[in-house]
């Protein structure tokens, strides 16, 4: 156990200190380049080996050796081991993507060192035990992904990353201004201590304050529907492996994780925030649905869609706070909790896996609007097949994954007597199956354009990674479905959620029971 | 009283950020958010008449060698100053990248006004 925790700090070191390395290797002309690209996809396939190892560990890694609440802890437990494979497996997948498709924009090696510093980040936040530490986190991968949603420097791109960057600055500060409202009313930063104040004294109105700010704060990281105007701007602008990332898991990372581990581990859930995080869910849900439909840029669609899809999350993550708020049955929390989780690991791997065909047949075709293209089923039939598989997961057709997590979140809302719910689940599930449909409508069916008729597929770097992620949105329905997946990988990481405030006693109890270092 | 001060300059700063028209305002308007952050971070481990927080031979107890009560009863909270730091260096950075977007978008558009940079929209 002890020698599992020292692993923890390489979670953030390998990305950082390759993202260091990159810069002063690619400014070797050519050969530079081929080695920061060799260097950066060896770093992201180390932390897909090292995420998948730790997978079922748990512990407490304190930084410097320095005991807390005195120093800094990283801990591991079944919500950040998730989050961590999901992050590895979409990071490899996008890096892998970007060997081929970065080729056309000119500095490689500098936006293979932004990808890395938003992976740090990113894997950061999922391990920080200390509030102030997932903002320094948070910020590192939001400031790299300001920057790589304006690599391509032209009109649009400036444009969203200006947006994009005002929003997330805004995001952040509120974060900040609760973080430093939790020290005031608490006196520690550290997650478990601070849980264990609330637990003890209860929340005064400066803490009640704290959460409204961090509720403000992540969900605009998040792109919940209030707080949702810089992601179908900023997403679509951005390189498509990026997009991937971005959609995939930046906004899960930084905004759906956050959010709960502080709502349920730091301050506890009450019905109100309960209620609170299943009306942002459902709004979300709605509004994006309806807004993706009349979109005719393909990657816009998609980023609407994310939108829609992050209302899943977060309603499957809010109903079961809400359970368990009113002191109903454990059982159908954890099944609402469970539900939201899937379908967080779910749409990182469907969502990656659509964007990056968009951004095979961007490259085919040169453009993104959907009126210019049609028909590319013929000459580009891996995209098409991957597309399709993404569609299927996306809108939630059996076999595939997007299915198991919806039929949770359904069961779980008929289970605990809110029907209504549930109809709203199946009703934006329709509207999302309009939404796909129309993209294979314009974009794979119908006439070949005449420009269009001498283009090929990808090359196989381009075509792996979809061919990859469309096999786990296959096989994901599994993870549910076979006990043993099942027990290992999704349900440590509801049994978090679910104990709430436990989380404080847990940390402070695996400390002292000496598993340190 | 101090604390909502505090906060009437953070919705000032935001107030500016989302109303303004020009590019650079909002960049301004998010400083004087960061600002009456940090402030407020300051104020919280202020301690009127406090000394600095460094231990110095004279400030521990010689018989058992740890720190005189008095000393820690009199000195400002070290930790808000090192998390001021932390954010001040962050707030450069986002700085550093939001001015420089300014002035790539005004090679681009020829103006700050962002109801005339509007390609994006729906």
């Amino acid at each position: 156990m002890s020698g599992e925790l020292k692993v923890l700090p390489l979670f953030v070191i390998i990305p950082l200190a390759t993202a260091f390395v990159l810069p002063v290797v690619g400014s070797f002309r050519r050969a530079g380049r081929s080695v920061a690209t060799v260097l950066a996809n060896v770093a992201v396939a180390a932390l897909l080996v090292l995420s998948v190892r730790s997978l079922g560990s748990s512990g407490v890694y304190q930084v410097g050796s320095w005991s807390i609440p005195l120093g800094i802890n990283m801990v591991l437990d079944g919500l950040s081991g998730l989050l961590l494979l999901t992050i590895s497996v979409v990071a490899a997948a996008a890096m892998v993507f970007s060997i081929r498709y970065m080729e056309r924009y000119t500095a490689k090696p500098k936006y293979l060192t932004l990808f890395l510093l938003m992976v740090a980040g990113m894997n950061g936040v999922v391990l920080s035990g200390d509030i102030f530490n997932l903002f320094v986190f948070m910020e590192i991968a939001s400031i790299a992904s300001y920057a790589l949603v304006g690599f391509g420097c032209e009109h649009e791109e400036l444009e969203a990353s200006f947006k994009y960057m005002v929003l997330g600055s805004i995001g952040s500060l509120f974060v900040l201004f609760g973080v430093a409202l939790v020290y005031g009313n608490t006196g520690t930063l550290n997650m478990a201590y601070i849980g264990q104040a609330v637990k003890t004294n209860g929340l005064n109105p400066g803490l009640s304050f704290a959460l409204a700010l961090f509720i403000v704060g992540f969900g605009l990281k998040a792109a919940l529907v209030p707080f949702h105007a810089w992601l179908p701007d900023a997403h679509p602008s951005a390189p498509a492996p990026i997009s991937a990332m971005l959609s995939g898991v930046l906004i899960k990372a930084l905004g759906v994780y956050a959010l709960s581990r502080v709502v349920f581990n730091v301050f506890g859930v009450t019905v109100t925030v309960g209620w609170l995080l299943v009306a942002l869910g459902i709004l979300s849900m709605v509004a994006g649905a309806f807004l993706a439909i009349g979109q005719w840029d393909i990657k816009r669609l998609m980023a609407y869609s994310s939108i829609s899809q992050i209302g899943y999350v977060v309603l499957g993550i809010g109903l079961g706070g809400l359970i368990l708020a009113r002191g109903q049955d454990t059982a159908w929390a954890s099944l609402a909790i469970l539900g939201g989780l899937f379908h967080l690991v779910n749409h990182a791997v469907y969502k990656s896996l659509l964007f990056l065909t968009s951004g095979s047949i961007e490259m085919t075709t040169g453009t993104r609007q959907m009126r210019q293209m049609g028909g590319l089923a013929q000459t580009m039939p891996i995209t098409r097949a991957s597309a399709t598989v993404g569609s299927a997961a996306i809108v939630g057709i059996p076999p595939f994954s997007g299915f198991w997590s919806k039929l949770i979140l359904v069961i779980a809302a008929v289970q605990a007597h809110y029907y209504w719910i549930a109809a709203v689940i199946v009703f934006v599930s329709l509207c999302t199956l309009i939404m796909y449909l129309k993209v294979q409508r314009y974009v794979f069916l119908g006439e070949l354009p005449v420009e269009l008729r001498d283009k090929k597929e990808a090359g196989i770097a381009m075509l792996l990674p979809m061919v990859v992620l469309a096999c786990l949105c296959l096989l994901m329905g599994l993870l549910v479905l076979v006990p043993a997946l099942r027990n290992g990988i999704l349900e440590p990481a509801v049994k978090v959620l679910v104990e709430g405030l436990g989380y404080s006693a847990r940390i402070i109890g695996i400390l002292s029971e000496g598993m340190v270092i | 009283m101090l604390y909502a001060l505090c906060f009437l300059l953070f919705a000032i700063g935001l107030y500016c950020a989302i109303v303004k028209k020009n590019m650079v305002k909002i960049a301004i308007g998010i400083l004087i958010m960061e600002y009456a952050v940090n402030l407020f971070l300051i104020m919280l481990g202020y301690r009127a008449g406090g000394v600095s927080p460094v231990v110095g031979p004279e400030h521990s107890d010689p018989l058992t060698g740890n720190v005189t009560a008095s000393f820690i009863n009199s000195s400002v909270d070290p930790l808000p100053q090192a998390l001021v730091l932390t954010a001040i260096v962050i707030s450069l950075g986002s700085l550093a990248l939001i001015i420089s977007i300014c002035i790539r978008t005004y090679e681009k558009y020829g103006t700050f006004d962002i109801t005339e940079i509007r390609r994006l929209k729906g």
